[in-house]
């Protein structure tokens, strides 16, 4: 999946000297037909991921956006190798730099966590252990993957500490999760994903647990520091304000597959798959007319039908007609920037096709 | 506008296929699914089952009258008769079949048992849902009276009660019982206060609903499953407390009497020509309490929604 | 930290209070009249006499109540008809060995216990786990006692023919009276080491192997029980996911991350073990001639000496909320989310 026209970052590559320099033009992320099935009690099996596709430039921030169900957060765990061995069958490719993170043995995937990709998680209180002080939750990063003292990696974990916003970090190293306002939690997470300067941060849904308020701290903290650092990211949301603000590509998931995925600028402008169009239109404006019905998605994710017989956001598509229960619908180009889509009546389409109702 | 309006035939179809396959399942409907997969819930489902049986078909299946002590002229202090065609299991050191005695010995726990349990739990239960459903200063009393009662460990409040009521099967029972009131009073109380600020005894007592009411058919129903456990619990520790007891020389006058823990006590002098004597009626209350306690835990887990089974 | 401590041997006040009074009552319900309970087979018409003016029981109730309560203050206990020693003295007389007994029980049913547990929560759902639960569960449900009589034939005193040979511990008695060893402290083991008598000290350990494990046998299931739900749950926490995005090595894990939260419930649970260890003493004790505390129950229970009984509850009480008091300021201290309250 290649997409041309992604804005070139000035990027201040600052890698740690033992690190390979990396290549601009390389992608540093490439995860093919991923899959995820999770094997439940008594013979069910759910596909949590199906055969999902995309890939990460250095620099890039990459955002897939989905509600929960959709897979995204599933996706983001298994390419970082943290989805439990039982009842889990992975398929597929995750390549970092060229190898697949998915058949890496277990030291060496540990050996590229924390320091070559690294993660932010969503709820900043149960992701610290609250019984260990933060310094120490900050600097047990840096010894693991640095060859450096304690003394030297308290000190860089002040300076961590203070770089993410956080006053008097000095005390800070030494107070205890519960000590910490939300915020400041979220704060501390992302210095210790940043800490050993990392080529790809995966962020998943790191504001939706924080006040409205801190949300846009956070985020912009997020973008600067990966300017900054020159970080890759990807952003797992389902909020497409922060992908609008963040992205440089986006993908949009939908019951475990990619359904439409094209550069930002693209997607808002021209929004092809039904959903992605829902989504849109459901964010109420500041400056409708008042008393304007706001318009949602109908139904609830539940309402699902599987990828195999036909399109899975059918039963809540207003558009879905009778060639919609085809199974295995595959992506379509359509449009600029490698926009592709999988619909069959998508919006905005060149020829409409003649959309039959019952 | 809904989507259901102008959705096409087939896809309809696919729909109702998916859906017919989700079904909702309450508290104890899921309890149930988990349990019948537990091994360790069957294995206590099939121990305790047996075990009920047996007491309550003891005058079918025993071979004898229990506590006979009829062939008493046939034990001699150095060794008591094994098995033989008119005794399966052999003599018991006062006499009596052993078999027999063993079957009997089922049917006198599981009385003390169930008695107990039941004393424990409705004293446990009224204390601990006055305390819930009052409040305040009743609160405060009756957990002190908890507290009391629970610095001291439980064999020794036994062994205080079964001392002033003396020695028969009934102080046996409240003896016990009075070890489980406290836990009981604190689980329903516990279980009263937390329901009391759900949202739905919220919404009934704003409806008006009297107190009574609130209690009896919202709160109660949803504490029963961890009070079920806990009897089931209780039951098991009131098997070995017995034998305690017994061992400690209080309980039944009659050393002759069908009770296990007293069989295994009174036997014990004879453990190294006749270790069945002690080894028989201690297996008997082992696998018991087992049975009860595996399925007790196993209740517990299925019942508990947090569980990740 | 220091009112917490205040406030909590202030709340045991009103708990000691009433069950001093419920003692009171307790021996005044007994059958017959209290005198003649508390002595006993030993109740001659002078005795009877001398007792009820020790304690007045011909006076009103409010007095005797006084006076009793007086004399708890005064730790006057009582004299225990059966021995004519006073209870409390030999209460702290035996003590020791009770203590020591226990300690060695919990070292056992901890030392066994947390890995089991540990190694039944990574392992969960399997054989071993089923096994390892079961098998603790086997502690609790075979009585003490039994389990007491089932190590001393089979490890001290000996099986009939070859499996005999198993029985190298010694049966009864906290030391072999051959070795003349000096008591300071009367924690026999102690004792050896501040003497360097190692031989005495050593002699004594292995007095204590058998009743250990048969006391611990039931802090043992529920140690393991307990330590495989914690470390379950632990394992499920969001903090050992980042611990592990963060790529640390496994080892740390598990010290840093699980085992310090996984601990917490576990420690209380070992603390709440106390009561339960007491009464297991009072049943294991008499099996081994072990002088405890417990042993003296056992004798006073079997001889329904009143006097020792009443004492020893009330005895028994303290020390188990003072050990409950322990336990919530060690959970205090080792858990920061209360240190900072």
């Amino acid at each position: 999946m290649s997409h041309s026209g992604s804005p070139v970052r000035d990027q201040t590559l600052t890698k740690a000297s033992t690190r390979q320099p990396v290549n601009r033009n390389e992608v540093l992320l490439e995860v093919k037909d991923l899959s995820v099935i999770f094997q439940q009690r008594h013979g069910r099996a759910t596909r949590a991921v199906d055969k999902v596709s995309f890939s990460v430039k250095p620099g890039e921030v990459v955002g897939i956006v989905g509600e929960s169900g959709s897979g995204k957060s599933v996706t983001s765990m298994a390419v970082m190798g943290l989805l439990p061995s039982r009842a889990t069958q992975i398929a597929g490719e995750a390549n970092y730099r060229g190898r697949n993170l998915l058949t890496l043995g277990a030291k060496e995937m540990s050996d590229l966590r924390g320091r070559e990709i690294a993660m932010v998680f969503q709820d900043p209180m149960s992701s610290l252990n609250p019984v260990i002080p933060i310094g120490l939750q900050v600097t047990e990063v840096l010894t693991r993957h640095n060859d450096i003292s304690r003394a030297d990696a308290r000190g860089e974990a002040e300076d961590l500490l203070r770089r993410c916003g956080i006053p008097d970090p000095g005390r800070r190293l030494r107070e205890y999760p519960h000590q910490l306002s939300g915020g400041m939690r979220q704060r501390a997470l992302i210095a210790i994903a940043l800490a050993c300067k990392p080529a790809l941060l995966i962020c998943d849904e790191p504001t939706t647990a924080l006040d409205v308020t801190i949300q846009a701290q956070v985020l912009e903290l997020l973008k600067e520091l990966v300017n900054d650092l020159g970080t890759a990211m990807v952003m797992i949301t389902h909020d497409l304000g922060v992908v609008a603000g963040l992205c440089d590509f986006v993908n949009v998931m939908y019951a475990g597959r990619i359904v439409e995925s094209a550069p930002r600028r693209e997607l808002f402008a021209h929004p092809r798959h039904r959903y992605t169009e829902g989504l849109l239109q459901s964010i109420p404006r500041l400056d409708a007319p008042r008393g304007e019905p706001l318009t949602p998605i109908p139904g609830t994710p539940r309402d699902v039908i599987a990828w195999s017989k036909a399109c899975a956001f059918a039963p809540r598509c207003r558009h879905a007609a009778d060639d919609c229960v085809v199974g295995d619908l595959n992506l379509m180009p359509m449009g600029r920037g490698g926009h592709q889509v999988r619909c069959v009546h998508p919006a905005d389409a060149p020829d409409p096709p003649q959309e039959i109702r019952r | 506008m809904t989507a259901e309006a102008v959705r096409p035939q087939a896809l309809s179809e696919l729909m109702t296929d998916t859906l017919s396959d989700e079904h909702g399942t309450s508290l104890w409907q899921g309890a149930m699914q988990r349990l019948r997969r537990n091994p360790g819930a069957i294995i206590g489902l099939v121990i305790v089952a047996a075990f009920v049986l047996l007491a309550v078909l003891a005058p079918v299946l025993a071979p004898y009258e229990p506590a006979t002590s009829e062939w008493i002229s046939e034990v001699t202090p150095s060794d008591v008769p094994g098995r033989s065609p008119e005794h399966a299991l052999g003599l018991d050191p006062f006499g009596s079949d052993l078999l027999t005695q063993l079957i009997y010995g089922a049917r006198q726990s599981l009385i003390i048992g169930v008695v107990s349990t039941a004393f424990g739990l409705l004293g446990g239960a009224l204390l601990g849902l006055l305390a819930g459903a009052f409040g305040g200063w009743v609160d405060t009393l009756v957990m002190r009276i908890v507290d009391i009662l629970l610095s001291i460990p439980a064999l020794l409040l036994a062994v205080s009660v079964a001392a002033v009521m003396g020695q028969n099967p009934l102080a046996i029972m409240i003896a016990i019982a009075a070890a489980q009131v406290p836990i009981f009073a604190r689980l329903l109380r516990g279980s009263m206060l937390g329901q009391r600020r759900r949202d739905y005894v919220l919404a009934s007592s704003s409806l008006g609903l009297r107190r009574r009411t609130i209690v009896m058919s919202h709160v109660l129903p949803n504490s029963l499953g961890p009070v079920i456990v806990q009897a089931t619990l209780t039951l098991a520790t009131a098997i070995i407390e017995v034998a305690a007891l017994s061992y400690l020389g209080l309980g039944a006058a009659d050393p002759a009497v069908a009770e296990w823990g007293r069989m295994l006590v009174k036997a014990q002098d004879r453990l190294q020509s006749d270790p069945h004597l002690t080894v028989l009626p201690g297996i008997c209350i082992a696998v018991t309490a087992l049975g009860f306690t595996l399925f007790g835990e196993a209740l517990r887990e299925a019942l508990d929604p947090k569980s990740r089974r | 930290m220091l009112r917490f401590i205040v406030r909590r041997l202030l709340l045991m006040v009103p708990v000691f209070f009433g069950l001093s009074v419920l003692l009171f009552v307790w021996v005044r319900a007994l059958p017959g009249d209290p005198a003649r309970s508390l002595l006993g087979e030993k109740a001659t018409p002078e005795l009877v006499a001398r007792l009820n003016a020790a304690y007045g029981f011909d006076k009103p109730l409010l007095e005797q109540y006084v006076t009793y309560t007086g004399k708890l203050l005064q730790g006057d206990f009582g004299t225990s008809p059966r021995t004519g020693q006073p209870v409390l003295g030999t209460f702290l007389d035996r003590f020791p060995a009770t203590v020591e007994l226990s300690i060695a029980a919990l070292l056992f049913a901890i030392a066994l216990g947390i890995p089991l547990g540990y190694a039944a929560a990574k392992r969960s759902g399997g054989v071993f786990d089923f096994l390892a639960v079961g098998g603790s569960l086997l502690g609790v449900v075979v009585p003490v006692f039994v389990l007491a009589y089932l190590l001393k034939i089979v490890f001290a005193v000996g099986l009939p023919g070859q499996l005999g040979a198993l029985a190298f511990l010694p049966a009864s008695g906290r030391q072999d009276p051959r070795i003349d060893a000096t008591h300071i402290t009367n924690f026999y083991v102690l004792d050896g080491l501040i003497t360097r008598e190692f031989d005495a000290s050593w002699d004594a350990v292995l007095h204590l192997i058998l009743p250990a494990i048969a006391l611990g046998s039931i802090p043992l299931a529920i140690i393991v029980r307990m330590t495989r739900a914690s470390v379950l749950e632990v394992l499920n926490e969001d903090y050992v996911r980042t611990a592990n995005a963060k790529g640390l090595a496994a080892s740390l894990i598990t010290r840093r991350h699980v085992l310090r939260n996984a601990m917490l419930p576990v420690l209380t649970t070992i603390g709440l073990q106390t009561g339960a260890l007491l009464a297991g003493a009072v049943l294991t004790e008499s099996v081994f001639a072990f002088n405890g505390i417990g042993s003296y129950l056992f004798d006073a229970i079997s001889s329904l000496d009143f006097v020792v009984l009443q004492g020893f509850i009330l005895f028994i009480a303290v020390v188990y909320a003072l050990v409950n008091l322990v336990v919530d300021i060690g959970y205090g201290v080792v858990d920061p989310r209360l240190r900072t309250q």
